[in-house]
């Protein structure tokens, strides 16, 4: 939360004079800052030159701008003058226009050249700023193809969406804006105290003596400020988390009849919300007023002490002008710079987490393993297989089968049994432990990870459809297949007829939910997708209740017309699969506990039996009332 | 955005207090220039500097009025806001929790959530900077043009020439800029849903091989993104640099006619400098209103969402005035469909059609029926989740409808499909049910429920702490205590919409002996798509499309309901049909 609104406080002040609502908030502390910053900074290395541009102008922006005070001062002074000589009644006397006007023309161009260099340096910024955080997106997508399935399923899909928007757009607000900014508020620093010391030393010191006033605020403020966001940031996370369990729950709550327990927690965070939110809210409130009232206290003195040395005629009246707009340039940067300092700390913390994923161990390059195996037949055999996701639980252990070319393979257990573990096997998605599996005879592991994929085909539950036309997604594996291929598909695959039915037919969008056409439907499309790739091996997930009964029947014939002349795994839930098979492997919390044909495990009257019999043996006793 | 702000009424004295501190600050600020002016023409040229140091201690004094009204006035928005944000918030959440679950399946549950965080927040923290600078913006514009115009009005002219070049180039950037800031925002949105695709069907792709393609499609979204992106920024590197050049040529313009003035005797030196602050004051503001025009529409968006469900009335509420007959006091919890149909909201077809049947006292009713066809719409209008759009529903012999909420909900212990816990103790789950419960009677409950096993086998017992949606139990625990939770309220009926599907066959046919005798006083209405669970029901419906295609025992049904047959048979090996 503090860093999205830290960035779109940043979003709204295109040039720095928007709220600083931002100052005193917490900041996330990125672990290993400097080298962060470093690879963030060789990010930007291809753009030398472009960033060598963007300095100048923005340190030529400045130092013009911090110019014209002084120069403007002095066409005030020649005013004074000629306005008191005037008041004295000498003859002939009057302002020097002639010298005036050349001093406006004089600071007309260098206030254009000012601004001028600025919107160089803001509009060349834009180009780099995007560039990189394009080339930034584009380096996590390639990381991403080359990550092993092992990082997607142990990390959320919301934190890896995260990083990749989140934390890259964090990062292109910051190149955008803070960095050129921190630039010119160092030399505007810089600057202003050498034109003041131009000017007069005493003044200067005068000015100076605001300074730690302020610094003193911005700390003192900032630290006690953190508190409070801290409390507020923990009760909104509260509030949150509440707010997303009772309107989830709401079914629950509404059916036990509990809405005020869940008002009565509601209010009590809320109220905490309160009390932490508006101290919060106060106190990095104040921040600006108190530092608006130090630098009132500068103007103050500047007026006294410069009056009183312009009376004794040790100042030029111009100067006090000049004094008067430099200390309001000081005491800004100073404020600003802490802010950035803030802003660039929660920035390298988001290149930390970018650079993380760019960090993470990849799948073992394969270029030197061997191509696809021609006119591969579907022979399957493991041989002394060892696996388990991490190294301390082994789930298969010195696993011997063998699958004949066109032979059917039924997993079974009960549901979380861990069945898909087979599937990241064969599929090369998760890489064995010991042993090996072959295809025809040759190691899977000395294989392409896309020459092995490339001999399998897959219908998951899970069907996964992309947002895009029923077409291009029955084609997704074959994008050359003519129109008369896919209908072949879809037709093979019993999908012709909904299709058809849909308004656009073929060319219907599927929306991002998927939800403009059933489970059933998606599980035929993807049947079609198969249907189009022909794989020799297909590995396959019966379906179950999430379908109606005629879609299912659908589903049953697509399957078996699917699985013909091929080598099949099968996720199976139907007996007559199960019986027909010619092996069964029968999973439980994970491990392969039995195997054998459905003959064999019943005679062995193990875990398979005991399922088989509880299910279809026990519900026809008429014992059971429910 | 106002509508939403009627709730500052409670605060409307403190608002009052805000914009007047504010002003007073405006006032302060305003006048510091002033008495500089005093100090340079009339201190500094006549050499006067007991009066030089008489007026910056003024100075002082009035720079300290202002910053002290500013803290007040910080002080007061903070509590405005915040209080506000509380104050909204409280309305919104017990007006949603108010709602009827068709409310929630309209608006969906996602976005109910974040409009009551995300876009309160909004909303809120709009407020805090309107109250801070949009209240001062205005004040110091008219407040500065005052001034000058005091100080010299026909000076005063070159504002009328600037503010209409100011105005005009924030709008022409606003025009440019926010058509592109929304393509931009479009173009973000794209690239997020195929990098969530992408992720989603990690295991899709790469069976396909087709990381390449994707990575691909990505980057050409990516590549649209970034142009988009340098587009709006380099508009947007136009507008503060133009803003400057405007500004310095405006002082430019004060001092040359300034000079002339002064000159012409009609204006002092020190006028002229206090006149050029002004200006200064002018501008900025213009520019801080300008700030305002970027953050109204975002705001309001998020107010609009809030009204939106603030407007929303829940569809179901509790009856007037006193039941007219009285319950069936033998027979509790019979259950009577009459002629019941139902549609949800917008759909073109009734999700149940003319649905007619009674559930008995002390009997188990099993409704069958593949996805779609109505099944879980009926168990929902049982506790008037949903009102009926035909027919009616009798509960005891009296129409829901009739009942309040409360009254009806506490005759029924439902296990929803999609079992959901919250974060807390087991205990206090399965005591949601009712929270009267002793601590033998939740052991008891979790008991018939086969879950005091793997309870006991937890180190903290029925003290162990579940995380917020039960992630750190399976989901065949996470079933069997939502079955608890809903023994443990004893009631007069009983729903369970496919409560059994992650127990494992042992598990649940233990567990369905079990509860068989413990619910014998009461009615039992079963969802499933399972044969084997229906099948010994003292009354099975099958549903299809809607409407009951047949009613009767498992043996009626096999002789005479093909449809049940169908079931049966896709279901069930050919010996098992015997």
């Amino acid at each position: 939360m503090s860093r999205s609104q830290t960035q779109d406080l940043q979003m709204k002040k295109p040039g720095g004079f928007g709220p600083k609502g931002s100052l005193g908030m917490p900041a996330e502390k990125p672990k290993n800052f400097r080298k962060t910053l470093r690879r963030l900074i060789k990010y930007l290395s291809p753009y030398k030159i472009n960033l060598i541009i963007i300095f100048s102008m923005a340190v030529l922006s400045t130092v013009f701008s911090i110019l014209s005070p002084k120069i403007m001062g002095k066409a005030t002074t020649k005013l004074f003058e000629g306005f008191i000589l005037k008041v004295q009644g000498i003859a002939g006397a009057g302002i020097d226009f002639s010298y005036i006007l050349k001093i406006l023309a004089f600071l007309s161009v260098l206030y254009i050249l000012s601004s001028f260099f600025s919107y160089v340096q803001q509009y060349v910024m834009a180009g780099v700023a995007q560039k990189t955080v394009y080339k930034m997106r584009k380096d996590i997508s390639e990381k991403l193809a080359r990550l092993p399935l092992k990082f997607y399923d142990s990390h959320a899909h919301g934190e890896i969406l995260s990083r990749i928007t989140n934390d890259v757009d964090n990062i292109s607000n910051t190149l955008q804006q803070s960095i050129t900014q921190l630039i010119s508020s160092l030399v505007t620093l810089i600057g202003v105290i050498v034109m003041m010391l131009t000017i007069s030393p005493i003044m200067t010191l005068i000015t100076f003596v605001t300074l730690p006033l302020s610094f003193i605020i911005t700390v003192a403020v900032a630290k006690k400020s953190q508190k409070y966001f801290a409390a507020q940031q923990k009760s909104l996370g509260q509030l949150n988390a509440h707010v997303e369990e009772m309107f989830s729950g709401h079914k629950i709550i509404k059916a036990y009849s509990r809405e005020e327990k869940s008002l009565k927690e509601f209010e009590q965070i809320n109220e905490e919300l309160y009390s932490s939110g508006w101290k919060a809210q106060f106190i990095s409130g104040i921040i600006m007023p108190l530092l608006s009232f130090v630098s009132n206290i500068g103007y103050v003195l500047i007026c006294v002490v410069g009056g009183v040395l312009a009376s004794a005629k040790k100042l030029e009246i111009g100067d006090i002008q000049a004094f008067i707009q430099y200390s309001r340039q000081f005491n800004q940067p100073i404020t600003q710079t802490a802010n950035i300092a803030n802003i660039l700390q929660s920035t390298v913390a988001s290149a930390e987490r970018v650079f993380e994923i760019l960090d993470e161990p990849e799948e073992e390059s394969d270029e030197s393993a061997t191509d696809l195996i021609n006119n591969v037949q579907g022979q399957v055999e493991f041989s002394n297989v060892t696996f388990g996701y991490s190294k301390d639980s082994v789930l298969i252990k010195d696993m011997n089968i063998r699958v004949e070319k066109g032979q059917t393979v039924a997993i079974v257990g009960p549901t979380g049994a861990g069945k898909t573990t087979l599937v990241n096997l064969l599929m090369r998605f998760y890489d064995i432990g010991g042993g090996k599996i072959t295809i025809d005879a040759q190691d899977i592991m000395s294989m392409k990870r896309n020459s092995v994929r490339s001999i399998f085909g897959m219908v998951l539950q899970d069907t996964w459809l992309f947002s895009g036309t029923i077409k291009e997604n029955i084609a997704y594996s074959n994008k050359d297949a003519t129109f008369e291929q896919i209908v072949k598909a879809a037709q093979t695959a019993y999908a012709d007829h909904f299709i058809r039915t849909l308004p656009q037919g073929y060319d219907t969008l599927i929306n991002e939910q998927a939800n403009n056409i059933s489970q059933g439907q998606k599980q035929l499309l993807t049947i079609a997708r198969a249907v189009l790739a022909d794989p020799k091996i297909l590995i396959l997930d019966e379906a179950t209740s999430s379908v109606d009964t005629r879609t299912e029947r659908l589903i049953q014939k697509a399957m078996t017309e699917l699985m013909k002349g091929r080598t099949n795994f099968v996720i199976a839930h139907r007996l007559s699969t199960i019986q027909g098979a010619d092996l069964i492997l029968v999973m439980n919390n994970g491990f392969i506990i039995e195997k054998g044909t459905h003959t064999e495990l019943l005679e062995k009257k193990g875990f398979y039996a005991q399922m088989y019999y509880s299910q279809f043996t026990n519900s026809n006793s008429k014992d059971q009332a429910v | 955005m106002l509508k939403l702000f009627k709730n500052l009424k409670p605060y409307s004295l403190s608002v009052i207090l805000v914009f007047t501190l504010i002003f007073v600050q405006v006032m302060a600020e305003l006048y510091l220039p002033n008495l500089m002016s005093d100090i340079v023409d009339k201190g500094i040229a006549k050499g006067d500097t007991s009066y030089i140091f008489k007026t910056g201690a003024f100075m002082l004094i009035v720079a300290a009025i202002g910053v002290g009204c500013m803290i007040a006035a910080s002080f007061l928005s903070s509590r405005i806001a915040t209080g506000f944000g509380r104050d909204v918030r409280k309305k919104l959440f017990t007006h949603i929790e108010n709602f009827s679950l068709n409310e929630f399946d309209r608006l969906s549950t996602a976005s109910l959530i974040t409009r009551t965080t995300n876009d309160i927040t909004q909303v809120q923290m709009v407020l805090i900077v309107m109250m801070r600078m949009m209240a001062m913006a205005p004040m110091m514009c008219i407040g500065g043009i005052i001034m000058a115009v005091s100080k010299d009005p026909k000076l005063s002219l070159i504002i009328v020439f600037a503010i209409p070049i100011v105005v005009g180039a924030i709008l022409l950037v606003a025009r440019k800029g926010i058509p592109l800031f929304k393509t931009m925002q479009k173009k973000i949105d794209k690239l997020n849903l195929i990098l969530r695709e992408e992720l989603i069907g990690v295991r899709v792709i790469r069976a396909f091989n087709k990381q390449f393609d994707e990575q691909e499609r990505f980057n050409s979204s990516n590549k649209e993104l970034t142009q988009t992106a340098i587009r709006v920024n380099q508009i947007m590197a136009f507008l503060m640099p133009f803003m400057m050049v405007i500004m310095n040529f405006i002082t430019l313009a004060v001092i040359w006619f300034g000079a002339k003035r002064i000159d012409a005797m009609s204006m002092q030196v020190g006028d002229l400098m206090a006149f050029i602050q002004y200006i200064m004051h002018i501008m900025f503001s213009l520019i801080m209103v300008s700030m305002m025009f970027i953050l109204i529409p975002r705001a309001s968006v998020s107010a609009a969402r809030i009204n939106e469900v603030l407007e929303t009335s829940p569809e179901i509420k509790d009856p007037h005035g006193n039941k007219l007959e009285t319950e069936l006091q033998n027979q509790r919890g019979t259950i009577e469909f009459r002629n019941v149909s139902f549609s949800y909201q917008g759909a073109a077809e009734p999700a149940i059609k003319d649905i007619s049947f009674v559930a008995n006292h002390g009997k188990t009713t099993a409704i069958i029926g593949g996805t779609g066809s109505g099944k879980s719409t009926i168990v929902n209008l049982i506790p008037r989740f949903y009102d009926v759009s035909g027919g009616n529903i009798f509960v005891n012999g009296i129409d829901v409808k009739d009942y309040t909420q409360k009254e009806l909900r506490d005759k029924i212990g439902l296990v929803p499909q999609n079992t959901m816990l919250f974060s807390g103790s087991i205990s206090d789950n399965i005591r949601y049910g009712n929270p009267s419960a002793t601590d033998e009677e939740v052991a008891y409950a979790a008991k018939i429920a086969q879950a005091d096993e793997f309870i006991s086998s937890m180190p903290q017992k029925y003290d162990s702490q579940i995380s917020q949606g039960g992630t750190n139990i399976s989901g065949g625990q996470k079933q069997r205590l939502s079955i608890a939770r809903a023994l443990v309220r004893k009631p007069e009926i009983y729903i369970f919409d496919d409560s059994f599907s992650a127990l494992d066959f042992k598990t649940d046919a233990k567990l369905r002996k079990e509860l068989a005798l413990e619910t014998v006083s009461s009615t039992v209405i079963i969802v499933s798509q399972r044969v084997s669970t229906v099948m010994n029901a003292e009354q099975i419906i099958v549903l299809e499309d809607g409407k009951i295609a047949g009613k009767g025992t498992h043996r009626a049904l096999m002789e005479n309901c093909p449809q049940y047959r169908e079931i049966v048979a896709s279901q069930l090996s050919e010996e098992e049909l015997k």
